[in-house]
């Protein structure tokens, strides 16, 4: 199928990904290439077949709602990007 | 120290055991090698003090009896998607630069229990995406047997450094071949186990259904050891199996008499290197030599292996690649205005090429209107290929193949052609797609010097049988006790 | 043209279990930011979710007690999107096979019963909370809520007024709450509805356009925002206009909603089955057990309440309005309290205390035994029904036992005949001429005389025996 850029524009916003227009064209080609080679599958009838999307026998698997101690704060902040004693920062989100 | 470098992490462990050798010792010999071999790039990270700390703490424990696991005290090395705590894992990603977890992975729990002395972290392919370690962040690995060629990926760290001597063994992961691979390429033996044995908590995730972790090691003895020390069920991992562990290493008898191997017919024709397929072939003859009983079989879904994998890995990569945004971890860009563009610029700068084409690939799957056409289909044509497994099963106990086309490609060579790439990975990746066992091991060199490994896949929680038969197989042969010539060692 | 208002409700209903869904830490509430969390509820790399059973009960209770089929083999998908308060950039969550379908509440309106059919009812996870900071001008992500158990009950479009959607997020409420799985606090986010809302001409067959309303923190927010968005939309499409799908956010302060994302950003979820978690498979033994130990819900219960002790409807309907309420009640009669005298007190003194000091019911301290007590004093004689009030009103807010009140008080009724005797001749003694106006007809003279003997005897008189008394010495003349 064709990949057209608008398709690959999508996805990179899907994605949040922006990639510079040399990248992109090139990467457009690559998409399209890897995306016909994949097609392959359209040949196989695959009516009726459920789709596995677990491939081990497990069902029901479950916990105990016993409260266990959390993790230090420091911890989890420790490798925010931009250091805060609190929380997480971000730029301001819209609301 | 060489006679002590040449030495299988179980011939280590024993000798430390009887007081010979102590754990330091081993542990300065293998940063000593690890110096040497620096051209192979096969570390990321050097842990030298902790590894010497850990050292002399396992040998007190020894000393006072608190262990008798068979590899107390054997140095070795943990692929850097492994999360190791306070120690930086990065899946060699610019986007992960400097993330120190703050917990263990629960092998890394496990095996430290058994008094396993990490040297530090191993180069791979960024979030182990790639069949070369060419991604890498922190740039290629090379094949200790020839540094113009790749050691294969994405585990290629772990594999040049066990066949490099400067550990013995490692700890990769596996979703299309990362283990076997690699192995392969360098000459040693790598094991990924049946999906679900071990535990997948703390190894970061690139495709959530196909991943697991494995060793990378001397032997197939080697590989048992480690394994009956890192199966089992994990309570933080929903997806672990209830299984016994500890029982692989005992249960290596070499004894192969009446063993049906499996060898399907279409894995030996067009796209495999002559030579490839002679050396595997010829591993089937060893086997046969001693009691096993050869079975050509039918295995019809080859053509369709590799785009399930990557349509099905893609997607779940493009989902699990999601959090890595500036925002609670890692690297973040440093211009920046709005939250988008914060997202954007973060994870386009920090990703490379190989990690942003498969989200693309990834998103694309999964989105409206494709789902169903590329998602859903390749799940269906997943069920499909398990079922292609379990007939072969019912006529042979385990199967044989190469693990890949060629051996080991030139740095630079594969690239350029992202799809070629791909291709190379047709018989290691439907073994993840059905989560069965699947072993490398070496069985010969090409004329170029460059190993050749044979694949044997087992069925579901088959490791033993399978290991078994490797060990038989590494009881005729000696290919893997080579070493690359670098060393002195003897190439065919 | 007649328009007529169609409206579908999306609940989310914060489960009262102790720990998140995926991950051991607790889901109390507040806390300061990023204190209750982990690596798994903080989405760090390398961590998987594992489920709490718990939270599959609830869920299954509250689908059972919404009248929906449960399904038997249910999974999780993931939910793909980029926002700050969602740290593994995807929400688990269940859209091909949600835990229960195809139920229907009933509920009272003003113009007689009404049922409203339940789409479906699934599990899910909670994000975080953006706070934002106006001085440094950024925001601050706590993930303190992150991994809080969910479940999302969907109506179809059902609804036509905003009493009706009133009145089924009280009754939604009450189920709720009497099955435990959550406290409902719409003024803490353990509730949160967001109404989708469109119009249409009467008799039209068709659906509109309709917006999805959010930010809708009390009920009465709910109903000034349906009412806001009908007019808006039906403006609009008076003056020739088209109503655009979007979401909406309510004002509070400018009692109004405005456009927050329209269809142009429509988000692509990617919706996938969750591959780190295995299926939950339900066996009948599970489903039947959960049925068979299903809490009486607040309609039997009123009608149980008419039928066994005799109450009036109108009290069994305001006790069995609130589970805390219902709780304390059938735990005095437990205690054997008798059924009228529990509920009188519990309507008139108790329900006074709630309001004047601002309390709920479920937070009170005073216990049904201290009210059992209380009633055993009266009806030992003890103490009378006025000094009864008295002893209520103040033992309530620390459940001080009323016995001992009673005792160290010194409020024990005086029941020494010989001393009300006395007391009585006493007073009429020194009121003449009320005794006077009695002899001569005057019935509130009586009255008045009691209350007398009451005052001499510091309240502490049994009322029959004073009237028996007094009625005595004044006939003998």
């Amino acid at each position: 199928m064709t990949i057209t850029a608008e398709l690959v524009d999508y996805i990179s916003t899907l994605s949040r990904l922006k990639l510079p227009q040399e990248e992109k064209e090139a990467m457009t080609v690559q998409l399209e290439r890897m995306i016909d080679y994949v097609d392959t599958l359209s040949q196989l009838d695959t009516s009726g077949i459920e789709p596995m999307s677990h491939v081990l026998p497990l069902e029901n698997v479950l916990r105990e709602d016993t409260v266990q101690p959390s993790f230090p704060r420091s911890d989890l902040l420790k490798n925010a990007p931009v250091p805060d004693g609190e929380a997480f920062l971000v730029p301001k989100t819209v609301e | 120290m060489t006679d002590l470098l040449e030495l299988t992490a179980l011939e280590l462990g024993a000798a430390i055991k009887r007081g010979e050798i102590t754990p330091t010792q081993a542990a300065e010999a293998a940063l000593e090698q690890m110096e040497e071999t620096k051209k192979d790039n096969a570390f990321v990270c050097i842990t030298a003090e902790l590894a010497l700390d850990r050292a002399k703490t396992v040998e007190a424990a020894l000393a006072r009896g608190e262990t008798r696991a068979p590899l107390a005290g054997v140095p070795m090395g943990w692929k850097d998607n492994i999360c190791t705590s306070g120690i930086p894992t990065t899946c060699a990603s610019k986007i992960l630069t400097g993330f120190a977890p703050p917990y263990d992975a629960t092998v890394v729990e496990r095996l430290e229990r058994a008094g396993a002395v990490a040297l530090g972290k191993l180069n791979m392919d960024e979030f182990a995406m790639g069949s070369t370690t060419e991604t890498s962040y922190y740039g290629p690995a090379r094949n200790p047997w020839n540094p113009d060629h790749v050691p294969g990926g994405s585990s290629g760290g772990g594999a040049a450094a066990v066949a490099a001597r400067s550990c013995w063994y490692a700890i990769g992961s596996d979703t299309g071949g990362s283990i076997r691979q690699p192995a392969a390429y360098c000459g040693i033996t790598g094991v990924k186990p049946t999906y679900g044995t071990v535990s997948r908590y703390g190894l970061i995730a690139y495709a959530s259904s196909l991943d697991q972790m494995g060793p990378l090691a001397r032997s197939a003895a080697d590989c048992a050891a480690v394994l009956d020390q890192i199966m089992g069920k994990d309570p933080r991992d929903g997806t672990s199996l209830d299984v016994e562990a500890g029982e692989l290493l005992g249960g290596l008898s070499g004894d192969v008499r009446g063993m049906k191997l499996g060898i399907p017919a279409g894995c030996f024709g067009e796209g495999l290197e002559s030579e490839v397929g002679k050396a595997v072939l010829a591993a089937a003859d060893v086997l046969r030599s001693r009691g096993a009983e050869l079975v050509e079989l039918e295995f019809p879904m080859m053509d369709y292996v590799v785009p399930t994998y990557y349509i099905i890995a893609a997607a779940e990569a493009s989902s699990n690649l999601s959090r890595y945004d500036g925002v609670k971890y890692g690297w973040r860009a440093e211009q920046y205005e709005t939250l988008t563009d914060l997202y954007q610029k973060t994870r386009t700068e920090g990703f490379g090429m190989e990690v942003k084409r498969r989200i693309l690939l990834g998103s694309f799957a999964l989105s409206a209107g494709y789902y169903d056409a590329y998602y859903k289909k390749a799940l269906q044509v997943k069920g499909l290929i398990r079922q292609a497994f379990d007939t072969a099963f019912q006529a042979c106990d385990l199967m044989l193949t190469p693990v890949a086309p060629t051996t080991a490609p030139k740095l630079g060579e594969s690239l350029s052609d992202p799809l070629k790439m791909y291709l190379s990975d047709i018989y290691t990746v439907p073994v993840n797609l059905a989560g069965l066992p699947g072993l490398s091991m070496p069985c010969g060199f090409d004329r170029a010097g460059l190993p050749i490994g044979a694949q044997l896949i087992g069925p579901a929680l088959g490791e033993g049988r399978m290991l078994n038969a490797a060990h038989a197989f590494q009881l005729e042969t000696d290919y893997h006790t080579m070493c690359p010539a670098q060393r002195g060692g003897r190439a065919k | 043209m007649n328009w007529e208002t169609v409206i579908g409700l999306e609940t989310h209903v914060e489960l009262a279990t102790k720990t998140k869904i995926f991950c051991s830490c607790t889901t109390e509430f507040g806390g300061a930011p990023n204190t209750h969390c982990c690596p798994v509820c903080t989405g760090m790399p390398g961590t998987l979710p594992v489920l709490n059973g718990k939270v599959v009960e609830y869920a299954v209770r509250a689908g059972l007690a919404t009248g929906c089929r449960i399904t038997r083999y249910s999974k999780f998908d993931r939910k793909n999107y980029f926002y700050p308060d969602l740290p593994k950039a995807y929400q688990v969550s269940q859209l091909y096979l949600p835990i229960a379908r195809d139920g229907a509440v009933a509920f009272q309106t003003e113009a007689g019963e009404k049922m409203v059919r339940i789409h479906e009812l699934h599990m899910e996870e909670d994000a975080g909370k953006l706070v934002h900071d106006p001085w440094l001008d950024l925001t601050r992500a706590d993930y303190n809520r992150c991994g809080v158990p969910l479940i999302e009950i969907v109506t179809e479009p059902d609804f036509r007024t905003a009493d009706e959607v009133i009145a089924y997020v009280e009754t939604l409420r009450s189920i709720l709450e009497y099955l435990g799985v959550s406290d409902c606090k719409m003024q803490e986010g353990s509730l949160r509805c967001d109404v989708n809302l469109s119009v249409r001409p009467v008799g039209a067959k068709e659906l509109g356009t309709r917006s999805e309303l959010k930010n809708l923190n009390s009920l009465k927010a709910i109903r000034r925002a349906i009412e806001y968005e009908k007019t808006r939309q039906i403006e609009v499409l008076e003056e020739g206009g088209r109503v655009i799908q979007e979401t909406r956010r309510w004002d509070d302060n400018k009692d109004a909603t405005f456009s927050m994302r329209s269809k142009e950003d429509a988000q692509d979820y990617r919706y996938f089955p969750e591959p780190d978690l295995p299926p939950l498979r339900l066996s009948e033994e599970y489903l039947a057990g959960l049925r068979s130990s299903q809490p009486e819900m607040a309609g039997a219960r009123k009608a149980r309440y008419m039928a066994q002790f005799g109450l009036p409807a109108c009290d069994a309907e305001q006790i069995t309005r609130e589970k805390a309420l219902v709780d304390f009640f059938e735990e005095a009669l437990a205690l054997g309290a008798p059924a009228k005298e529990v509920s009188n007190w519990m309507l008139g003194d108790l329900m006074r205390r709630l309001k004047d000091e601002d309390v709920e019911a479920r937070r009170m301290a005073l216990t049904p035994g201290n009210l059992a007590a209380l009633i055993q004093l009266i009806e030992d004689g003890r103490i009378n029904r006025n000094t009864a009030s008295k002893v209520f009103r103040a033992v309530f807010a620390d459940n001080t036992d009323v016995v001992e009140y009673v005792t160290a008080h010194g409020l024990e009724q005086i029941r020494d005949a010989g001393f009300v005797s006395e007391t009585v001749k006493k007073v009429l003694e020194e009121h003449p001429n009320s005794v006077d106006d009695y002899r001569n007809g005057k019935e509130k003279a009586f009255g008045f005389l009691v209350g007398q003997v009451m005052k001499a005897l510091k309240g502490k008189g049994d009322p029959q025996a004073i009237h028996q008394v007094l009625k005595t010495q004044l006939d003998r003349g």
